[in-house]
């Protein structure tokens, strides 16, 4: 018997909201144990801060440019290198269970075959998919063909109406406001919580561990939809964190004029976002404003982000008690991460998009190896990326690392950092949204993340953003044409054009908008 | 509303693209849905999903191998055009093209990848560059 392999994500999570990372109001013990006994990254960088773009990174050990999903609705192909395929093909027993969201979620055609594995209720499937055996799938409430959805109309269609309806009338993502303050994306739900995805999720990874025979090895993505947006948790759980308690996030700036002076030092696209001129990211709602965003909503907005934490941290704790049943607890390695990040509020911002701060690239990623492993606990400080995360999968499960991938396993303390090459961590963007281009390409390496331009439809070549992290951790400064940061500045180009993998030809076509 | 448009190089004479794709009735045999039916000018297509489109069949011009429908706006389609033209280049060559302008805007992103998947069966179905 090898190590078995539980890798949790969640969708959209920030790193401080953990209590192990600094956070202070959602209460998350399971994963503060999973962090004090295991390696916990203090730098875990995406390599796209949107949905897609990540998991595929994830799932195939490739930089964006890579593996050719450069932008929400562009499908990775079945056919994709996958870290589930080389450990299934190890032996393992494979599932994921939850988000999957490497095909377009947007699929009237059902072109796509998780939406059709969803649509005719199959969850293990004659051929596996992308490497896994088993599949059911769930996204952010009861709309659309997947597994969670399908449950919820069969078996408790009163319901369908209850979660927010994540797009309006026409399609795009939808602005209107809910809750006390009116806030975007904010709507109390009135299903049980035990009917959420959230317990869904943990529910179904439950039974399907607890089909497996005991002697076999496996994989388990477990992939929670929360705490992306839409904020409606269960209605009997939003109680747990009163919004009018909360103070306003570090990184939001209460004063208007100096919010938008500290904008106004960043790339132009942020500010058109911020005045709602150019919405180039699909899931932000394209009628919404961000500077009509109040602090009140931003308390509301936090305090169910919250809540939904603290689920997701419920739902952890009672599957690794089904499998600590089974008595494979010191066999277990766990992973958890998200797949980008959430502004929360930060320089009055909420949702994500193409802006490479801290916000959205800081990223939870914690990996508790099996207490047979005997590894020590650790901090790791070595900017690492998720593209990091299958060639440490292939080597929990004793596998050679697949060739496919482009990145070294993590690091399990920051002395191992250099001996496997984790210098600097890449993080791409590019959009094309209905005339709306922008194109970023990212380097973190040391306490420095460097963000230049390519040309697009509010940027140039040769506009950037340099940050020091260490001395302005909120990034209120941008030293970009700072005359004594030029050296450096110019050293992480040389070092991003150097090292970055070369985009791939032809760009692969937008089939969806998500 | 929106635009988008798919185009390919098809190694086989545009008569023989064109006299296939202009046959209202199997539109499901080169793009993904799941049924066509016609009458007169009027084509219904339904898709995997059990979604069925009203179509109004607006040009058939053989002469200039191109055919435009337009879905019969309902309650999420506000207003739809598509045009497929085939165009030869030489004897034994020809480009499709499939455009399609699309209210509301983020649904001419599906019906595109819908139509790059068409164009996909027909190059298979008729040959690709050697």
């Amino acid at each position: 018997m090898g190590r078995k392999i539980l890798f949790i994500t969640t969708d959209q999570q920030r790193y401080d909201s953990l209590r192990c990372n600094g956070g202070t109001i959602a209460r998350t013990p399971t994963i503060d144990a999973l962090a004090a006994r295991g390696i916990n990254y203090d730098r875990a960088r995406p390599q796209n801060v949107v949905c897609m773009p990540s998991r595929s990174t994830i799932i195939t050990g490739q930089h964006v440019t890579t593996h050719g999903v450069w932008m929400n609705g562009v499908p990775l192909p079945e056919d994709a290198p996958s870290i589930a395929e080389t450990l299934h093909d190890a032996g393992y027993a494979t599932a994921l269970i939850g988000k999957a969201h490497f095909e377009p979620l947007l699929d009237p055609f059902l072109r796509f075959r998780e939406n059709r594995l969803g649509f005719e209720r199959v969850t293990e499937p004659t051929s596996t998919h992308r490497g896994f055996d088993h599949l059911e799938f769930a996204t952010h409430g009861a709309a659309g063909p997947l597994h969670y959805s399908q449950w919820i109309r069969n078996e408790h269609p009163e319901h369908v109406g209850s979660f927010y309806a994540v797009l309006d009338n026409e399609l795009q993502v939808n602005a209107s406001g809910g809750g006390d303050t009116n806030a975007p994306q904010v709507k109390m739900n009135p299903i049980p919580r035990e009917w959420y995805h959230t317990d869904w999720v943990a529910e179904h990874t439950i039974n399907w561990l607890n089909s497996l025979p005991e002697d076999r090895d496996w994989f388990c993505w477990m992939s929670f939809p929360d705490p992306h947006h839409p904020w409606d948790p269960p209605q009997s759980e939003v109680s747990r964190v009163n919004w009018r308690d909360l103070d306003l996030p570090e990184g939001y700036i209460a004063d208007t004029a100096e919010r938008e002076r500290i904008i106004d030092g960043k790339l132009r696209h942020l500010r058109g976002w911020y005045d709602g001129t150019f919405v180039s990211n699909y899931e932000a709602p394209s009628r919404w404003v961000p500077a009509s965003l109040t602090a009140d909503q931003v308390r509301e907005v936090n305090a169910l982000v919250h809540v939904e934490n603290e689920l997701i941290d419920e739902a952890i704790a009672r599957v690794l008690k089904a499998v600590d049943d089974r008595g494979w607890t010191n066999d277990l390695d766990v992973v958890f991460t998200t797949d980008h990040g959430e502004f929360q509020g930060d320089f009055g911002l909420l949702f994500k998009g193409p802006y490479h701060l801290e916000s959205l690239m800081r990223l939870p990623l914690i990996w508790s190896p099996a207490p047979s492993a005997k590894m020590q606990p650790a901090r790791v400080q070595t900017p690492v990326g998720l593209v990091s995360l299958a060639a440490t999968f292939a080597h929990i499960a004793g596998v050679e690392r697949p060739e496919y991938t482009e990145a070294a396993r993590l690091p399990a303390n920051d002395g191992e950092s250099a001996s496997l090459g984790h210098e600097r961590v890449f993080t791409e963007w590019d959009s094309v949204l209905f005339g709306k281009i922008v194109r970023l390409r990212t380097i973190s390496r040391g306490n420095f993340v460097c963000t230049a331009a390519l040309d697009g439809t509010m940027s140039r070549r040769g506009e950037g953003e340099l940050y020091d992290l260490a001395n302005d951790p909120l990034q209120h400064v941008n030293l970009w044409d700072d005359p004594r940061y030029q050296a450096t500045r110019d050293d992480l180009l040389d070092d991003l054009w150097l090292n970055m993998p070369v985009a791939r030809e032809p760009v692969r076509a937008v089939d969806a908008p998500v | 509303m929106s635009s988008v448009r798919r185009h390919a190089f098809i190694e086989c004479d545009a008569d023989t693209v064109w006299h296939f794709i202009s046959k209202m009735d199997n539109l499901h045999e080169w793009f993904p849905v799941v049924s066509t039916k016609v009458e007169g000018s009027k084509r219904w297509i339904t898709l995997a999903s059990g979604i069925t489109f009203e179509e109004d069949i607006l040009l058939v011009d053989h002469d200039l191998r191109r055919y435009q429908y337009s879905i019969v706006p309902n309650a999420i389609i506000k207003s739809h055009l598509a045009t497929v033209d085939v165009i030869p280049d030489g004897d034994s060559r020809c480009i499709i093209v499939y455009s399609t302008d699309m209210d509301p805007e983020v649904l001419a992103l599906p019906i595109g990848g819908a139509a790059g998947e068409g164009i996909s069966r027909l190059i298979e179905k008729f040959g690709r560059k050697q």
